[in-house]
């Protein structure tokens, strides 16, 4: 195996003695398969023990080594050395997020937004295990299938501008959930998390950049969710306010 | 030292973590569960999962078929009446997953799908596309969401348990984000943190898999049960390890030489049919696939590549719109990881370490032999799996047996003595200060090195194929290890998130592990399931093994190993067949 070095500049940032964050840049060898990961797993385990980022599962489904590389949002188990030479790297922690430590952020607002929008089923109809499971056409299951996928990584909160501006905004990744649960034909909690999309920190803080959707590393399209819930949104007004009372029955 | 007073402790947020505290809240919502998970919980290794849960569905299908299967494929070494409860409750857990949410896959009329895994009679596989662990834990993680009782402690690494006066009254904790530490007094605990593949080198296995509640129990007086049975699963990728779907056979896909040939067919497995026929070839179970790809490579008939040995997982004959509806992540990581598209190439695998059979020894109803402490999941033995556990059993295992360590645990906590607090405190003293100790040490020995040292010789005593010399040397090493580690050094010596220091924690529990591993099967002189010898002792021997081994922690020394019978109500041992004559001996009984 033919192996070459690069450079890779990280972010360092330790809140117990700096009062601010500073670059270091380490050299690392690599080969055709090396992902951004297994050089920041080299730095740790050779160069560098106090180097501090997350990561699990190697495959792009656990979520936790989301980081930003030159710039860009990305998963790094899914990230190839090899595709930035002969140029060098910069990580960093993901952007928008409050930084614990070199480049592992803060998950803790996400993970408060997910449980403010109800992502479970709250059931159309009370059916006991002897019943069975619903039934559930592939096409039903298709409505909301993609928005199952998101592995909760906040890429999209690194891509999105609005939420950089206001971290109050729901953001796209629990945005997409509401829309899994809103449109899961077992569902019918859609009423109780209205109020949440119509917000103004709802649907309505989406300004249509769409660079959430771009970064998703698994093509949940958060953009396309956080739409069609301005468009029930607007139903949803529309048939509280302005059409007459049980119109929208 | 920060104190949490609380009624059950559960470690580890996978899918028997939350199973398990799911089920303990609908039991007595006035109950204080606390979670604790040294990563987010779906972050936990069942996000990995990816093929599918065993629940019998068909009309054609039985529990005593699937009961059959399990047991056979376990070479006997199963618990029949746990196994029974088991098979007779898959079915109503898949039922509850998807009463919760879980995105099954459908058929066109809106019932369930399933499909073919490997030793299995029938389709009986519930999955969710390909990515059937990563939804059963995003479903039960925002589910448990629900229950105002759970309290998440979301990346603590849990240090320790406390036991006073006999029983477990608590556990010792990291906050990672502080370095500070926390007692939890509680009643009862519960373990369910997961395998232990990191012992070895080529795993499936995620960073966290480090074996972490076993190697605690261990030190607890608590017994190891079956830890020889390491299972690899024969089709992951060169190199990282990363696993490759039974699904994909399931589907009918084709393992081949390097000369083309289905070379399953000359390790008993065949006929070669060209469509899967259950329990056959490609449909065989994981031990007998990876005894075969040995062979294979030993007699030179497989491929080379830069990062070992390969097969080929021939995908192509589905089509691509096949593909992509039922395996639509193992597409996209054969595109990030290889660079190829599964429906114009053959993956390249190999096999690797992806799940402890063995575990903590618990009975039916998940207790140990330590009054409050219980442990469900891939670090618990509670019977079921035998001596290689089949595809899509342990999906089913989480979530069966999740929710009777909640019941058991909810019910353990009413009737619970108390909880002496000055105890509780002073070990948990005693605990922190051994964990401080590690700053203290001045060596040159890196982690790295210890961990590289462990797994290399993992892989070479204790693999598919073991022998005496082999094991013993590799025992030896790893006594040498666990000495070494004793003094292991770090470079970083802060408290916030000090995942290096975590990382030297972990590492002890491994290595304790990994000894009990070896020493267990040095003693194992037999072959059953997925502990394979090439000396003298090729041959099962229910004479003298049909026994479970119990490996018990010895205070600077290697592990005792001890026996217990195995309960056979049913089923009594056979011979394990597969291939063409599968089907005629199940139609014979």
């Amino acid at each position: 195996m033919t192996q070459q070095e690069i450079n890779i500049e990280v972010l360092r940032y330790n809140p117990e003695k700096d009062s601010e964050p500073s670059y270091e840049t380490f050299q690392v060898p690599f080969s055709h398969e090396t992902s951004v990961l297994q050089g920041l797993q080299f730095i740790k385990d050779q160069l560098d023990g106090s180097l501090t980022f997350r990561w699990s599962c190697r495959m792009e489904i656990c979520g936790s080594c989301g980081m930003m590389i030159n710039g860009v949002p990305h998963l790094t188990c899914s990230a190839f050395l090899r595709d930035y030479y002969p140029g060098k790297l910069r990580i960093e922690p993901l952007s928008h997020l409050p930084i614990e430590r070199d480049l592992a952020v803060d998950q803790t607002d996400f993970l408060q937004k997910l449980e403010s929008i109800q992502p479970y089923i709250i059931p159309k109809e009370t059916r006991s295990l002897e019943d069975g499971p619903f039934k559930q056409t592939p096409a039903q299951r298709e409505r909301f299938y993609q928005f199952s996928e998101c592995i909760n990584c906040l890429l999209c909160y690194a891509a999105c501008p609005q939420y950089g501006l206001d971290s109050g905004f729901l953001g796209p990744a629990a945005m997409a959930l509401l829309h899994r649960y809103n449109s899961d034909s077992r569902d019918a909690g859609q009423a109780e998390r209205m109020p949440i999309v119509n917000a103004q920190e709802g649907v309505w803080g989406c300004t249509l950049v769409g660079y959430c959707s771009e970064v998703c590393p698994k093509g949940v399209d958060p953009a396309s969710a956080v739409n069609r819930n301005k468009v029930s949104s607007t139903l949803d007004y529309f048939f509280r306010f302005m059409a007459p009372r049980g119109a929208s029955e | 030292m920060q104190v949490v007073q609380t009624d059950i402790v559960i470690v580890g947020g996978g899918g028997a973590g939350l199973r398990a505290a799911i089920a303990a809240a609908e039991c007595d919502p006035k109950l204080r569960i606390s979670l604790i998970s040294k990563v987010v919980p779906m972050r936990s290794h069942t996000v990995a999962a990816e093929g599918g849960s065993a629940g019998v569905v068909q009309s054609c299908d039985s529990l005593d078929s699937h009961f059959h299967d399990t047991v056979a494929g376990g070479d006997w070494l199963c618990e029949q009446p746990v196994v029974d409860y088991f098979i007779a409750s898959c079915t109503r857990e898949m039922v509850q997953l998807e009463h919760w949410g879980c995105p099954w896959s459908r058929q066109e009329d809106g019932s369930i799908n399933v499909r073919n895994f490997g030793g299995m009679t029938t389709a009986r596989t519930w999955f969710a596309a390909d990515k059937t662990g990563f939804h059963i834990l995003h479903t039960l993680f925002q589910t448990s969401m629900k229950y105002p009782s759970i309290q998440r402690f979301d990346e603590f690494f849990c240090l320790d348990l406390i036991v006073d006066d006999g029983r477990c009254q608590g556990i010792v904790a990291i906050e990672i984000a502080t370095g500070e530490f926390f007692r939890f007094e509680a009643h009862v605990v519960i373990f369910a943190t997961g395998g232990a593949g990191r012992i070895y080198p080529c795993n499936t296995n995620a960073g966290i898999s480090t074996g972490d509640g076993m190697g605690i129990a261990l030190r607890h007086g608590v017994a190891l049960r079956d830890m020889e049975f390491v299972q690899y699963h024969p089709t992951a990728l060169a190199g990282s390890g990363l696993l490759i779907t039974e699904g994909c056979r399931g589907e009918g896909g084709f393992l081949y030489n390097k000369d083309g040939y289905r070379y399953l067919q000359d390790y008993g497995l065949g006929p070669v049919d060209p469509s899967p026929r259950p329990k056959a070839m490609e449909l065989g179970p994981r031990d007998k696939l990876s005894q075969a790809f040995w062979h294979e490579d030993r007699l030179g008939r497989t491929l080379d590549t830069p990062l070992g040995s390969v097969v080929h997982l021939d995908l192509r004959h589905l089509g691509r719109i096949r593909l992509h509806e039922r395996l639509p992540m193992i597409c996209e990581m054969a595109e990030t990881f290889l660079g190829i598209d599964p429906a114009e190439a053959p993956i390249p695998v190999r096999p690797a370490v992806h799940y402890t059979m063995g575990g903590i020894c618990t009975d039916g109803n998940t207790a140990t032999s330590l009054p409050g402490f219980f442990a469900v999941g891939e670090c618990s033995s509670v019977g079921i799996h035998g001596a290689n556990r089949l595809g899509s059993n342990s999906l089913a295992e989480i979530v069966v047996f999740g929710k009777v360590a909640g019941e058991q645990a909810a019910q353990a906590a009413r009737t619970s003595r108390g909880i002496d607090t000055r105890a509780v405190a002073h070990h948990a003293e005693s605990s922190m200060e051994a964990a401080l100790a590690l700053f203290e040490h001045d060596s040159d020995q890196r982690i790295v090195d210890l961990r590289k040292a462990m797994q290399a010789a993992m892989e070479e005593g204790v693999g598919i194929y073991r022998t005496e010399e082999g094991m013993s040397a590799t025992c030896r090493i790893l006594d040498e290890l666990v000495e070494t580690n004793r003094r292991v050094h770090l470079d970083d010596k802060n408290r916030v998130f000090n995942t290096e220091w975590l990382t030297a924690i972990e590492l002890g529990f491994t290595l304790d592990v990994a000894r009990t591993m070896a020493y267990s099967a040095i003693q194992r002189k037999e072959s059953r399931g997925a502990h394979q010898r090439l000396d003298r002792y090729e041959q099962r021997d229910d004479t003298n093994f049909l026994k479970h081994s119990l490996a018990y922690a010895v205070a600077d020394a290697p592990p005792r190993i001890e026996y217990q019978e195995v309960v056979i109500t049913k089923l009594p041992p056979a011979e394990r067949v597969y291939g063409g004559q599968a089907k005629s001996q199940l139609q014979g009984e």
